[in-house]
C-alpha cells in the first residue's frame, strides 16, 4: 500500500502551514509508546482524508517552543485547526474513532 | 463454516499475545479482538527489566509490537478494534458481529483515576498516567506522584530526570513496591515522600498550578501523576460469566482450569489475577487458557 506520509511542521513553516482549511497536527515524540499507536492511524487517515483535511505532525523534542505555545503536555495531543485557529484537541490516544470524532464535530465525515 | 473462528481473544496484552501464539500454532483459526488502543499496559511504559530473556531489557513498546509480529506470522488476524457487545448464550458464540467456537477473555486491566473534582478537566494539561508520555513536559518543574507500587517508582524515576522536584503522596507508610525499585527511589536526591497522605483536589483552571492534601495542605506543583493501579476490564463481560467478589472474571473449570463457568469460555491475564498482575504471569495465563481451549475443542469434536 502507498501511504502518504504526514508532513513534518516546524516552528518556522507551522503557521503558514497551518493558515488554510483544516489541517490535523499530532504532537508526537520517538520516546512516546502510544505514539508508536496513533502514528500508523494518522497516516492512513492522510490517505482517506486527502484533499479534506491536511494531517501533519510536530516532534515536541526539536518543537519545544511549538508545543509550549499550544499548551501540550501530553502526548500524543492532536490539535484540529481551521484557519489557524484551534477548534478542537484529542489529548491522548482514543483510537481512530477518537480522530474521527473529532473531524465529524467539525464537519468532515 | 469458513467464517467461524475456532478462537476469539479478546485483548491484545501479553495474555492475548501468547495465547494466539499457541493457537495459531496448533492450527486454529484464530481471531484477536485486539482494541483500538492494543498492546495493553506495557505500551506505557518505558525498560521492562523482568521479562525473561532480554538481558538487558526490552522497551514496553518494543516488547509488544514484537508480539504482535510474532502472532501475525503464524496466522492470528489482529483487529484493532474495541469489543463492544458479547454472547456467550448462544453457539457459535458472538463478539461483535464475529462467531468464534471458543473465546479467550484476556481485556486485562484499566488504569484507575483518583476521581477526584477537577481531574478529568486537567488531564492532559498536567494531570497525566503516563510518565514515559509526558515527564519530558516537565522540564525544570515541581510534580506530584500519587501511588506506592512498582508503577509509582518508576512515574517518579522517569520524572527524575527532567523535573526538578519530585513529591510521592501515599495513603500508608510504607510502599508495596518490589525493594529493587524502592531502593532507586529512596536514592534519588530529586524525590521526596509524604507518608499517610491522601490528595484530595487538584488546583488549576487551564493548567495543573497545586494539590490539596487530606492534612488541608496545599502543595504547589505543575503536574500530577496518578499510580495508583488498575481495575480488571470486564464491563462488556457483566451478567455473561462469573466474577468474583473484587469483580475480577473467574475461572472456575474443573478439568480445564482457566475455563470460566461458561464451557468453550476461558479466562487469562489480569482480567482475573489481582495478585501477581506481572508481564511474564500474564503470558503464562495465556498460554494456560490456550492450551485449555486446544483441549477443549478437542473433546468437543471441532
Amino acid at each position: 500500500m502507498v501511504s502518504v506520509a504526514t508532513i513534518n511542521l516546524t516552528r518556522s513553516d507551522f503557521d503558514e502551514k497551518t493558515k488554510a482549511r483544516l489541517v490535523m497536527v499530532d504532537f508526537w515524540a520517538e520516546w512516546c509508546g502510544p505514539c508508536k499507536m496513533s502514528g500508523p492511524v494518522l497516516e492512513q487517515m492522510s490517505d482517506e482524508y486527502a484533499g479534506r483535511v491536511v494531517i501533519s505532525k510536530v516532534d515536541v523534542d526539536s518543537e519545544t517552543e511549538l508545543a509550549s505555545k499550544y499548551g501540550v503536555m501530553s502526548i500524543p495531543t492532536v490539535i484540529l485547526f481551521r484557519d489557524g485557529q484551534e477548534v478542537s484537541r484529542q489529548i491522548g490516544f482514543a483510537g481512530k474513532a477518537g480522530y474521527v470524532s473529532l473531524l465529524a464535530k467539525a464537519g468532515v465525515v | 463454516m469458513s467464517d467461524i473462528y475456532d478462537v476469539i481473544i479478546i485483548g491484545s496484552g501479553p495474555a492475548g499475545m501468547t495465547a494466539g501464539i499457541y493457537t495459531s500454532r496448533a492450527k486454529l483459526k484464530t481471531l484477536m479482538i485486539a482494541g483500538e488502543k492494543w498492546g495493553g499496559q506495557l505500551m506505557l511504559t518505558t525498560l521492562v527489566e523482568n521479562f525473561s530473556g532480554f538481558a538487558e531489557g526490552i522497551q514496553g513498546p518494543d516488547l509488544m509490537a514484537n508480539m504482535r509480529k510474532q502472532v501475525e506470522r503464524f496466522g492470528v488476524e489482529f483487529k484493532e478494534e474495541n469489543a463492544t457487545e458479547v454472547d456467550f448464550g448462544v453457539k457459535p458464540f458472538r463478539v461483535n458481529n464475529y462467531s468464534g467456537r471458543s473465546v479467550i477473555i484476556a481485556t486485562g486491566a484499566e488504569f484507575k483515576w483518583l476521581n477526584l473534582p477537577n481531574e478529568q478537566k486537567l488531564i492532559g494539561r498536567g494531570v497525566s498516567s503516563c510518565a514515559t508520555c509526558d515527564a519530558a513536559f516537565f522540564k525544570g518543574k515541581k510534580v506530584v506522584v500519587v501511588g506506592g507500587g512498582d508503577a509509582a517508582m518508576e512515574e517518579a524515576l522517569v520524572l527524575s530526570r527532567h523535573a526538578t522536584e519530585i513529591v510521592m503522596v501515599h495513603r500508608r507508610d510504607s510502599f508495596r513496591a518490589s525493594k529493587i525499585m524502592q531502593d532507586r527511589v529512596f536514592a534519588n536526591p530529586k524525590i521526596k515522600v509524604i507518608w499517610n497522605a491522601e490528595v484530595k483536589d487538584v488546583l488549576g483552571e487551564n493548567k495543573v498550578e497545586g494539590v490539596v492534601l487530606s492534612s488541608g495542605e496545599t502543595l504547589q506543583t505543575e503536574g500530577l501523576f496518578v499510580a495508583i493501579g488498575h481495575s480488571p476490564a470486564t464491563k462488556i463481560f457483566e451478567g455473561k460469566v462469573n466474577m468474583g467478589e473484587r469483580g475480577y472474571a473467574q475461572r472456575e473449570g474443573d478439568n480445564f482450569r482457566t475455563m470460566s463457568n461458561v464451557p468453550g469460555v476461558f479466562v487469562s491475564g489480569d482480567v482475573h489475577d489481582y495478585i501477581y498482575r506481572q508481564a511474564v504471569t500474564a503470558a503464562g495465563y495465556g498460554c494456560e487458557a490456550a492450551l485449555d481451549c486446544e483441549r477443549w475443542l478437542e473433546e468437543e469434536g471441532h
